[in-house]
């Protein structure tokens, strides 16, 4: 089966799909219900240098077709992911996305240098763009000099390739995208969250405890798609798109806009058994459409077929 | 699941009874389901429903829930043959394992709270335990399962507003009665858990806690709570996951 072979820097994939960065923690959960190596990637939870708890609860809130998160980057610290984590990965061969979050370069490099070295990861995913710390993470998002400089350096201890994650929360992200790409990004993974806010008209007060949060699921799919179109006229980098992803056609969508891989977040929540639907479902589509390859259908609409 | 019925027992209470296979694999009462409301996106997220009673012989299940928002109104409306997108059963349910036949446990349930506590008096009373049930609620109109609990052994209840029972919290009861007891169960309000575990500092037994979630499952860290004798505040545990049933003075309420 090679319809869907995807081969993306550091990520030879059977298939584009793999859930998205802290929608599966390190897989242990959803390996009790099905084979991860069903999946073409797993993009893990954000590792920091040191462990974090995270923000207080609430920590979720829904929104209309969404879903507010503030979980504060809780992760068990670098030196557990390695030993506990990586170790217990290590009987599957899907290749892993380790997605890495600090709030100094410093921080960056130590868990980049650290992760790549361990052979187990096939990439790095740079997220500046968590909207849910108080110190640095979103600034490098949203600072082009920032998250261009941040990309050298992170580049420069790494020895696997490094995807950044982009931000929603800027004007125009295809300054963003230009200015990692020049500093070496080898892809680019967007988007993440939107910055967002729900309040308790009961008790007038923000219902997360963080009070704001990061947007996800279906309601910001448009956005999603608006801005991978924009990045993709700008840069040939690969692109993992995500942003509200739940069915086929949404996959689809994200493909003709401009993405080589997809990844799947919330939707894991509402069906933890998404990401394998959708795998079979996007190899019956490329069967059936005759396709050789899924990246046949960028640019040209599902009619050409 | 497929819904069998569907109806409301106090105002704003319904029972629902759900049939599947998936009863085959509950194995502590206190397990809940995550249930999906609606097949669209909106509302989006699925809803924690704690199971308050089981059939295995006929694959049957029962929940009680109240309709707070969005998501529990559409629960209402299901129809008997409808089916509805059920996830479970998940967590770690009351342990009765080390309650002795000799023993008394006393049971206390607050709102909707009372309904994993069903299936746990009933467990408690076949072991041959005393069971002795406290159950608070807001008002008369809002009391359910009293004649059930009595199935198991003396039920006690209170209101708020004294409308049905004696006036007060279930707090109140127990002192009032002089309630003894070797083990405390308890699902409610947090502020009824904190109570009970100020007033029985020494309580031996579990309590059920409900969090906001996301997953269910345990890979979204959205349900963390800390725990108790943890100085670094590093320590947590995962409600869904780990609990949502926990040993007394286990984790921070
Ligand atoms: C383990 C567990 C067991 C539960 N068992 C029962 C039960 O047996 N009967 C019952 O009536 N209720 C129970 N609840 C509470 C129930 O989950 C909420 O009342 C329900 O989710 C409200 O959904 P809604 O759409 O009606 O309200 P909305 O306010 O519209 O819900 C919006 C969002 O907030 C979440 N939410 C709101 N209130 C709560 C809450 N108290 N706990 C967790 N999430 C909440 C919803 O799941 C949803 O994601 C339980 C909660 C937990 C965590
Ligand atoms: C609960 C939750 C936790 C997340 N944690 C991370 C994270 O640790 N690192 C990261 O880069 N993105 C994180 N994200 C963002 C997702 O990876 C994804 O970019 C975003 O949710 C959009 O995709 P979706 O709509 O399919 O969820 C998180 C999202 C959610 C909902
Ligand atoms: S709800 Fe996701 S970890 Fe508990």
């Amino acid at each position: 089966m090679t319809r869907l072979q995807t081969n993306l820097p550091g990520l030879t994939m059977k298939n584009p799909i793999m859930p998205a960065s802290g929608c599966f923690g390190f897989g242990e959960e959803f390996a009790n219900l099905y084979d991860l190596n069903q999946l073409g990637a797993i993009a893990l939870k954000a590792t920091t240098n040191h462990p974090r708890f995270g923000n207080e609860t609430p920590r979720v809130a829904e929104t209309p077709a969404g879903m507010l998160n503030a979980i504060g980057l809780q992760n068990p610290g670098l030196d557990k992911v390695i030993s506990e984590k990586l170790s217990w990965l290590e009987t599957y061969d899907t290749p892993l996305l380790a997605n890495i979050a600090g709030t100094t370069m410093e921080d960056y490099e130590e868990v980049a240098a650290d992760l790549s070295e361990t052979n187990q990861v096939g990439a790095l995913e740079l997220n500046i763009s968590c909207p849910n710390v108080k110190e640095g993470g979103i600034a490098f998002g949203t600072d082009p000099d920032l998250a261009a400089e941040l990309t050298r350096r992170v580049k420069a201890v790494s020895t696997c390739p490094v995807y950044v994650k982009l931000s929603p929360n800027v004007t125009d992200i295809t300054v963003l995208a230009q200015a990692v790409e020049r500093a070496g990004a080898d892809g680019l993974s967007m988007i993440n969250t939107l910055s967002g806010m729900k309040i308790d008209i009961h008790s007038g007060k923000p219902l997360l405890a963080n009070e704001s949060g990061g947007l996800s699921g279906p309601a910001i799919k448009p956005i999603a798609i608006r801005m991978i179109h924009e990045v993709r006229k700008q840069t040939e980098l690969p692109i993992i798109g995500m942003g509200g992803i739940s069915t086929l056609n949404d996959i689809i969508e994200f493909i003709i806009a401009g993405a080589d891989a997809v990844a799947v977040g919330t939707a894991n929540f509402t069906n933890p058994f998404i990401c394998p639907e959708l795998i079979d479902e996007l190899e019956d589509y490329a069967k059936a459409k005759g396709l050789e390859n899924i990246q046949e259908l960028r640019q040209k609409g599902v009619n050409s077929f | 699941m497929i819904v069998r019925s569907n109806r409301e027992i106090a105002e704003n209470i319904f029972e629902m009874t759900l049939q599947g296979e998936i009863v085959q694999e509950i194995t502590a009462p206190g397990q809940f389901l995550h249930i999906k409301p609606s097949a669209q996106p909106v509302p989006l997220l699925r809803r924690p429903i704690s199971i308050c009673n089981n059939n295995k012989q006929n694959n049957e299940l029962t929940i009680i829930y109240r309709t707070e928002g969005e998501g529990t109104t559409l629960l209402s409306e299901r129809k008997e043959n409808d089916s509805v997108d059920v996830l479970g059963p998940l967590g770690n349910g009351f342990s009765i394992d080390e309650t002795k036949q000799e023993e008394t446990a006393l049971i206390v349930g607050g709102g909707v709270g009372v309904p994993p506590l069903y299936s746990l008096a009933l467990a408690l009373f076949e072991r041959g335990v005393k069971v002795t049930t406290v159950l608070g609620f807001a008002d008369a109109a809002s009391v359910f399962y009293e004649n059930r609990f009595k199935e198991a052994g003396e039920v006690y209840v209170s209101t708020i507003d004294g409308s049905a029972g004696s006036k007060g919290l279930v707090t109140d009861v127990i002192d009032n009665e002089s309630l003894q007891f070797d083990r405390l169960y308890a699902c409610g309000p947090t502020p009824m858990l904190k109570a009970l575990e100020e007033n029985y500092p020494n309580a031996q037994g579990s309590l059920s806690l409900e969090e906001r979630m996301g997953c269910g499952i345990g890979a979204c860290f959205a349900c963390v709570c800390h725990t108790q004798n943890d100085p670094g505040g590093s320590e947590y545990r995962k409600v869904c996951s780990d609990g949502p049933v926990f040993p007394w003075r286990e984790v921070v309420l």
